[in-house]
């Protein structure tokens, strides 16, 4: 069933909110006014917000070291993201994670594994412990082009496998592990092959295309609620910007990163709903405004927000009440 | 008037766990089984066959039979714990946890703290530990590495009243816990009974009981020498104050229980008494619980002290495999008793 026009300019507002997101915490960052370090999800949008358009509300996402865009698209507040990134009481983790463990249990999304390859047994025993409770919920596992080389990956997802788990593993490929380009350490052509050593679909999509990351995932997540086992999905996709923090991009050519940035995800959704005229220029400016006012309050709020005592990182290494 | 006295039966530590699992699956139904070869018709009931018999009760998605695939294991009983269940996941020798490392030291141990408190990972990941003839890869103690995990707590029950006790608490723990259980004390029977085993067997309630942790228990009073000793090696340390006594040396045994959280008060108490301090521990000596213990009694009972601290531990090597060696390896009666001469050399 195609998607209402109120579905699509939910889309674009969901990318434009990471992309945004993104471009000014790196500012906040650079400035030197932000601690930590960043894995920014710029260029990536489409996956995040096509993957979480698919699920419920009490559904789960696993999230990575890159997990800003898997937040929000899950429904993690802007205000509680950005007071994480300052490490303030009021963040997600109240200032215990930071950037790479953001998530928020109340939306569903599952404080950030940073490991690579380490969520995926941990996606298939929430999904175990759905299944065995007979919830209906469903886990979406996310997780880059390294990870399907780490054992976790295997146990994990044969696990999910033999025993018919509701989860969906997606798999975004951006084409470098750091910066490490993924033909050099993986044989297949196809990272989605990976999928029939374990008796499970596997499909690549293209992951710029935000309707087509949520074509490919809305069966896979319905196959899974209804007992028919996981689905690897992988994305084809691009980060715009470097791996990290200190990443000058040595390792790839600019004309690549062109091509790249010509297939952007926003842009595309954009120029599509001008095509069938379901959206104006000025309706998608009022979005991008609507964005800008929420970023800034989200940054005066982390600003604003206590910071925490010192001695609080004693807390929270046991549950308080301790056993009961 | 007279105190209704709960009705006991005599089990081994096997059977004890076992009773244990199985009350708290029946009272609760979050809590369920994951392993390898736990629940196969016809198969072992796990390594030590602790959970025989109990998928014909519970059913084979409750006695949850994996891949041999550790990481997933502990992974799947993160995933499980966070998804609102109450997974008790075992692996078949203790010295496989490192084949899950991350997923315990990691994700188990770390996902509450990440989250500033919002989640809570309420599993049980039970290793049998020791040296039992199985080398170097199937003989080990880690128990050690663990309590350096905040995040983690670690019991090792010696005896069949502890073992029920102290499971029941683990499984009612929004905490993850690493217990630790010796291969040598299980009293697994038919082929999987353990040559050389020591077997204690005990009078365990059949009614429901726990037994908090961060509560040691004195095995055995004594006035001279305080000895803190753990698993197997509770066993030794009395059979060297039984031999010590008729030298006319008073020890006394303590058995922590829990190593996370640690009962110091217990020792501190007794070192009060007795002045003077002796760790057995089955783990290697560098880096070990048993240094750690002998640190936090020095910097909280130091006045206290009439003669160094002094540990009793394997040396550091991997586990040998020929009995000679392995008789070598774990500290026996002897090397503890002789322990408790020199510490009372000091005078």
């Amino acid at each position: 069933m195609p998607l209402s026009t109120e579905q699509l300019l939910h889309l674009y507002r969901q990318m434009v909110r990471i992309r945004r997101f993104e471009e000014k915490v790196n500012q906040l960052f650079l400035e030197g006014v932000m601690p930590g370090t960043l894995h920014l999800y710029i260029g990536q949008e489409a996956c995040a917000v096509g993957v979480c358009e698919a699920l419920q509300q009490t559904d789960w996402i696993t999230s990575t070291h890159r997990p800003h865009g898997h937040a929000i698209a899950k429904g993690v507040s802007m205000d509680s993201l950005m007071a994480e990134l300052f490490g303030k009481t009021t963040g997600c983790c109240g200032g215990y994670g930071g950037s790479m463990h953001v998530g928020d249990p109340a939306v569903g999304s599952l404080t950030a594994i940073a490991i690579v390859g380490g969520n995926t047994p941990v996606a298939s025993g929430m999904a175990l412990g759905f299944k065995l409770q007979k919830t209906g919920q469903v886990v979406c596992c996310f997780m880059g082009d390294g990870a399907v080389n780490e054992g976790a990956f295997h146990e994990g997802v044969n696990m999910a496998a033999i025993w018919d788990l509701p989860v969906v593993f997606i798999c975004e490929n951006n084409k470098y592990g750091a910066s490490t380009p993924v033909e050099q350490v993986v044989k297949l052509e196809k990272l989605a092959d990976r999928a029939h050593g374990y008796g499970i679909p596997g499909v690549t999509v293209d992951g710029m295309d935000v309707l087509a990351v949520h074509e490919a995932i809305a069966p896979a997540v319905e196959r899974a609620r209804s007992g028919g086992g996981p689905t690897f999905v992988e994305c084809e996709t691009y980060r715009f910007i470097g791996h990290s923090r200190s990443d000058t991009r040595g390792y790839r050519s600019r004309e690549e990163e062109a091509e790249w940035k010509a297939r952007d995800p926003i842009a595309r959704l954009a120029a599509q709903l001008k095509e069938s005229e379901q959206a104006t220029d000025e309706a998608l400016t009022a979005i991008a405004a609507a964005v800008e006012e929420e970023l800034e309050q989200a940054v005066a709020f982390a600003r604003e927000s206590p910071a925490r005592a010192p001695e609080d990182c004693l807390r929270h290494v046991f549950t308080e009440e301790g056993a009961h | 008037m007279a105190v209704a006295q709960p009705e006991t039966r005599t089990m081994t530590i096997a059977e004890a766990l076992r009773e244990a699992i199985r009350e708290e699956m029946r009272r609760d139904e979050r809590v369920f089984c994951l392993g390898e070869d736990i629940g196969i018709p016809g198969g072992f009931g796990g390594a030590f066959t602790v959970t025989l018999g109990l998928a014909e009760e519970f059913g084979h998605q409750r006695i949850l039979d994996t891949p041999i695939s550790e990481a997933g294991i502990a992974g799947a009983a993160v995933g499980a714990a966070l998804a609102g269940m109450r997974p008790v996941a075992d692996v078949q020798y203790a010295d496989f946890l490192f084949c899950a490392m991350d997923q315990l030291v990691n994700q188990a141990a770390k996902m509450r703290y990440m989250s500033g408190g919002k989640v809570a990972v309420p599993l049980v990941m039970r290793a049998p530990s020791g040296a039992t003839t199985r080398a170097a890869q199937h003989g080990q103690s880690p128990e050690s590495y663990f309590i350096h995990v905040p995040g983690l707590k670690v019991a090792c029950p010696s005896t069949a009243y502890d073992a029920k006790g102290l499971l029941k608490t683990a499984i009612r723990d929004d905490n993850p816990v690493l217990f630790f259980e010796h291969k040598l004390l299980y009293g697994s029977k038919g082929m999987r009974a353990e040559k050389g085993a020591l077997s204690p067997v005990g009078e365990v309630p059949l009614d429901d009981y726990t037994i908090p942790f961060g509560k040691g228990a004195i095995r055995r009073e004594g006035t001279d020498v305080t000895i803190v000793a753990k698993l197997l090696m509770v066993y030794k340390a009395l059979s060297a104050a039984e031999a010590l006594a008729e030298e006319g040396i008073s020890c006394e045994v303590l058995d922590p229980r829990t190593l996370v959280p640690f009962d110091t008060e217990l020792v501190v108490e007794s070192v009060r008494k007795t002045e003077r301090l002796v760790i057995v521990d089955e783990c290697p000596r560098t880096g070990g619980w048993a240094g750690e213990v002998a640190a936090e009694i020095q910097e909280q009972a130091f006045g206290h002290l009439d003669a160094p601290i002094k540990r009793v531990t394997a040396p550091d090597t991997p586990v040998p495999f020929a009995p000679v060696m392995e008789k070598y390896y774990v500290p026996d009666e002897q090397d503890i008793a002789q322990a408790v001469r020199e510490v009372l050399r000091w005078r």
